[in-house]
């Protein structure tokens, strides 16, 4: 017995030791030094990789910011304040606080306000017919209702409203920027939550001159500057026949939505008013808003539509 | 008026559907089904009957109870299955034997892969091949074809041709003494080629594949280059020692050949779609059969060759692109 | 003797050509004439009249200022009511100035003579300015702006001229009408683009189904050196410029490339004939012939129009039945575009307004793939249709891009013979869009 066996031995224990070397020089040679606290600000993260920080995903997130070194810029979405005030004291560093945003669909377009002008048979894929046509209403600057944003939402935060023929943004949206990107027409915007959940936007995105716009749609923005005379705080602006308020100078006072004569401008989540006494005799007759619907339906009936629609 | 219709051009349609296109190949399998009735007798109807109809209840259950879709039996599918499976199977199999196969067809090769036109394997022969390897014995008990009694019962069992000359050889007969065994080459092609259903009359079957051809349903390239290759690869073998490799025309006209040149290789789902592609797809086929049946443990080898190459199709399309438009610049003349 | 044809794919559409005996005939002047600014391929013109002005027939109305870009003349006389955006035959609106028509005053410029002048006087490089200003465009419908084919780069030599007299679309036949009727007016049309272009050899190429056009040009071009008439297979798309060349001249125009790439400049029969009338008669872009055909249309004709003029009026003249029609196309059923109104207006690139009937406007229902190849062995270009539609809707670009999405002319007869009734086209045109952005990109970088 023998040699054989000591000699096998040896042998297997000296190429042990001497690929143990090799190994250890080649780690040796090729480590890659990486900050701990990258794999610790990764594990905080949501892990959702939606990108709406604008980087390619939660690590490459984590990985920027720990080697820039601030938290300027850095803002995760998802996570929202809560999230970045926690990470703040890991790091060591001042996290950016950022008013919480949610995706807004600017277009009123809906069957009932916009009639439709013809009927479309073919691709329903909103990038494909923006190109073909205008949309049902003969409206090319507004809502497909083709459902691309809904698509691309990560966070079950959008669904189709089968009688509006309009996306709805529900309130766990974490502004991702993912529908505001997918949508061909740029209808979608991202605007501050505002205090309570309360908003006011403009909720039309067509350029065209007043009698035009409102050829198509009921609800258009003529481009009146009725808006912009009552506002106080120079946050509303007429560009190309279209107001725009700036959510960073809303003040939510509320008074553009009463003068607005096409119903234009949406107010979310505010008490309902009272009815007034009548001091303003030519206050035209508001008209059905989908406003109302989309509270309701975004409140109490989302559970019951998506219970139906998984039938 | 009503509103106006509007869509992206071009805004009318040739008229053909996936309806038309399979209840031709049904209309096309029609003379070697009835030609297997007249051979095999009630046995071959009762086992076509309850291919079709097995094939199509499990395509409704299937699409309608977990698929969760509506079901698409009148696109006739479901019912080329059904008679293929019954081609591929000997009159005396019993009823259960049958309905298994239906369902591994159905219910595995096709709706598991998400229903009609995603399947990768052509679903009868899965069916047949499960069945093959599942129950050897019911599945290689062939009946004879009776001459006296055509429409007898209880046919005696016996090997087909090609299972003889396979017999034979293995035990090193000479090629002369085997081909007296069989039947001549005019019988086998007109119709007395014992086996499955739809192996029965290699004419018929050519038949059907003209009637395809002529309606547009298939195309030259499948059937021609798997017939040039079958015939060019096992001539080849031939010439070099007929006394050990059967004529190619014995190739041509026994067993599953004609069946598979024209109603199973050229099975749209599943065959290349580039012209280019359906040649190699179809020279390859012939090839893998002839290995098959001169070296395999099989008689017969054209449904494990049509899988094979089933199975390369993905990558056969993506090697063999059409010819493009301009690819080169011919001036002049 | 195989008549030509292109080599690849191809399919053959039924005919339909119902319109094919009537004679072209003259359209009433409308009351209100629009005329959209992007009537044309490339950058719209602007408008040079307002509000309020007074215009002659004729007379230039907006300017196409860029490259790719052609002037606009009014077809009519009286006063611009309006400059403004009007839903045109686009599906979009567009600017378009709005002329109320007074009378029938012509400029006074233009030789309404019907005599036929056969010499041209002019130099090569006078003929294209007479083209350029004249507001021609390519009439098979393209409507790519004539002049700028025929500003030939440097290095580039034109062997051939080709002229397209296919007519591969069914039910269309003005072309078709156009040929038989002003046979002697388009060949003279035809030397004077030879003289242009200084070649010395020009082919027209016209299907067989129409061998009395075949005929009727035979005869007299014999009367004039270097024009040769060619019998072609029918089979669709032969009016594409890239198949028509193939079919003719057995060259084939590599991807991406255009037809001076193989020595040639292609033009169709319609831009001949106005071609003579801009060079002989000084007579700008302002008419052309439209076939209005279909099966709900009582009497299809072709008739010579006023550009401008509402479509609704061609409809109602031809006795079509709107009640019965679900879906109006501008041009052929193949390539055309359907209108979402028929108050659009005609305009230089209307070659057909065909109206199809209810039970027809609506597609066969979507199904799975069968992956029958179909779609394979028709396409013109040698591509893969449902394999680039696939690819464009999940967002492949760059795939889509090797897949050689950019070659595809849009002929449609994928979709045509689809078994299956997929949108193929209209995914392949998302495709050809998405990948079109990301060449732009690329090159911005």
């Amino acid at each position: 017995m023998d040699s054989s066996i000591i000699n096998a031995i040896i042998t297997m224990s000296a190429i042990g030791v001497v690929s143990a070397i090799i190994l250890f020089f080649i780690a040796q040679k090729f480590k890659v030094i990486e900050d701990p606290r990258i794999d610790i600000v990764e594990e905080a993260l949501p892990k959702a990789n939606c990108g709406g920080c604008g980087y390619a995903g939660c690590r490459a997130f984590a990985e920027g910011m720990v080697k820039a070194g601030t938290m300027e810029g850095f803002f995760c979405p998802v996570g929202g304040n809560d999230l970045m005030k926690s990470l703040g004291p890991l790091l060591g560093l001042i996290p950016e606080e950022k008013a919480p945003q949610i995706a807004v669909l600017r277009c009123n377009g809906s069957i009932k306000n916009s009639i439709p002008k013809f009927e479309y048979d073919g691709d329903h894929t909103c990038s494909f017919t923006t190109n073909l046509t205008a949309g049902l209403g003969g409206c090319q600057f507004g809502c497909l209702g083709g459902g691309e944003c809904v698509d691309a939402c990560n966070f079950d935060a959008m669904y189709m409203d089968p009688i509006t023929n309009l996306p709805v943004v529900k309130d766990n949206c974490v502004a991702c920027n993912a529908c505001v990107l997918a949508c061909p027409r740029n209808i979608l915007e991202l605007r501050n939550r505002g205090p309570k959940d309360k908003r006011i936007y403009v909720a039309c995105m067509n350029e065209e001159k007043g009698p035009l716009a409102k050829l198509n749609c009921t609800v258009a923005c003529i481009g009146c500057n009725a808006c912009v005379k009552v506002c106080n705080f120079d946050a509303i602006h007429v560009n190309n026949f279209l107001a725009y308020i700036d959510y960073e100078k809303c003040t939510l006072c509320r008074k553009c939505v009463e003068v607005c004569p096409t119903d234009a401008i949406h107010e979310i989540n505010f008490k309902p008013r009272v009815p007034k006494v009548e001091t303003e005799k030519n206050t035209p007759q508001p008209k059905e808003k989908l406003l109302v619907v989309e509270k309701e339906i975004s409140k109490s009936d989302t559970a019951e539509f998506e219970a139906s629609s998984n039938n | 008026m009503g509103l106006l219709t509007v869509s992206g051009s071009p805004h009318i349609h040739g008229g053909l559907s996936v309806k038309k296109l399979m209840w031709g190949v049904v209309i096309a399998m029609l003379p070697a089904m009835l030609a297997s009735f007249y051979f095999f007798g009630l046995g071959a109807l009762k086992v076509t009957v309850v291919a079709v109809l097995s094939a199509l209840i499990f395509e409704y259950l299937i699409s309608k109870f977990i698929l969760k879709q509506q079901p698409q039996l009148q696109d006739g599918s479901a019912v080329i299955t059904g008679v293929l499976l019954a081609f591929n199977v000997p009159s005396n199999l019993p009823c259960w034997i049958i309905i298994i196969g239906a369902l591994v067809s159905i219910g595995i090769a096709k709706m598991s892969f998400g229903g009609i036109g995603k399947n990768i394997f052509n679903p009868a022969l899965v069916g047949r091949v499960f069945l093959l390897i599942s129950f050897p014995v019911q599945m290689t008990s062939w009946p004879v074809v009776d001459k006296a009694f055509p429409m007898g019962l209880d046919a005696i069992t016996g090997p087909t041709p090609l299972g003889i000359v396979k017999e034979g050889l293995k035990n090193g007969e000479p090629m002369s003494d085997l081909m007296n065994q069989v039947p001549s080459y005019t019988q086998l092609f007109l119709g007395q080629n014992g086996g499955s259903l739809g192996e029965v009359s290699a004419l018929l079957l050519l038949l059907g594949g003209l009637y395809m051809l002529y309606r547009k349903i298939i195309t030259w390239h499948i059937p021609i280059s798997f017939m040039g290759s079958v015939l060019i690869f096992s001539g080849i073998f031939w010439l070099i020692d007929p006394q050990m490799y059967v004529n190619p025309l014995f190739h041509l006209v026994t067993g599953g050949m004609m069946l598979g040149i024209f109603f199973m290789a050229t099975d749209m789902v599943t065959s290349p779609m580039t012209p280019r592609g359906q040649i190699v797809f179809g020279a390859g086929v012939g090839i893998i059969t002839i290995i098959i049946r001169n070296w395999g443990a099989y008689p017969e080898g054209v449904s494990f060759a049509i899988l094979i190459m089933n199975a390369l199709v993905p990558h056969i399309n993506n090697f063999f692109k059409p010819i493009r438009f301009g690819k080169e610049i011919k001036n002049g003349k | 003797m195989g008549l030509l044809t292109f080599k690849i794919g191809g399919i053959h559409p039924l005919e339909n050509k119902m319109s094919a005996q009537a004679a072209i005939e003259e359209f009433p002047l409308p009351t209100k004439a629009v005329f959209p600014l992007s009537q044309h391929l490339g950058v719209p013109a602007k408008a040079l009249v307002k509000r309020g002005d007074t215009v002659k027939v004729g007379q230039i109305i907006a300017k196409g200022e860029a490259f790719i870009s052609a002037d606009i003349h009014s077809s009519v006389s009286g006063k611009v009511a309006k400059v403004e955006p009007v839903l045109d035959s686009s599906g979009f609106r567009r600017e378009s100035v709005i002329i109320d028509v007074e009378g029938d005053e012509w400029d006074e410029s233009i030789d309404r003579s019907p005599e036929i002048i056969k010499e041209c006087k002019l130099e090569s490089s006078e003929i294209v300015k007479r083209i350029h200003a004249c507001g021609i465009v390519g009439m098979g419908g393209a409507t790519f702006p004539t002049q700028v084919k025929y500003m030939v780069p440097q290095g580039k030599t034109v062997e051939y001229l080709i002229i397209n007299g296919v007519e591969c679309e069914p039910y269309l036949t003005s072309d078709h009408r156009l040929m038989l009727e002003k046979g002697e007016e388009l060949i003279i049309g035809i030397t004077i683009m030879m003289k242009s272009l200084k070649v010395d050899k020009a082919i027209i190429g016209i299907e067989n189904n129409k061998p009395d056009a075949i005929a009727h040009l035979s005869k007299i071009a014999a009367n004039y050196k270097g024009i040769s008439v060619v019998s072609l297979k029918v089979q669709y798309p032969q009016g594409g410029e890239k198949q028509l060349i193939d079919a003719v001249l057995k060259r084939q125009i590599p991807s991406g490339k255009l037809p001076i790439e193989v020595g040639c400049v292609v033009n169709n029969v319609g831009t001949a004939f106005a071609i003579y009338e801009a060079v002989q008669k000084n007579k700008p872009l302002i008419e052309r012939i439209v076939t209005v055909t279909g099966k709900t249309v009582s009497k299809p004709s072709n008739y010579k129009v006023r550009i401008g003029t509402p479509i609704i009026s061609l409809i109602e003249k031809a006795g079509g039945n709107m009640e019965s029609t679900g879906k109006v196309i501008n041009g052929g059923p193949m390539m055309g575009k359907s209108l979402i109104t028929v108050d659009a207006a005609v305009t230089k690139g209307t070659s057909g307004i065909l109206l199809i009937e209810n039970e027809k406007s609506k597609r066969i229902p979507i199904l799975n793939c069968i992956r029958c190849g179909k779609c394979t062995s028709v396409c013109p270009m040698g591509l893969e249709p449902h394999l680039l539609s696939i690819i464009s809707v999940n967002g492949m670009n760059e795939r889509t891009e090797k897949e050689r999405v950019m070659d595809c002319i849009e002929c449609g007869s994928c979709v045509y013979t689809c078994p299956s009734g997929r949108p193929l086209l209209d995914n392949i045109r998302l495709g050809k869009r998405n990948v079109g952005i990301m060449i732009r990109n690329r090159s911005k970088k």
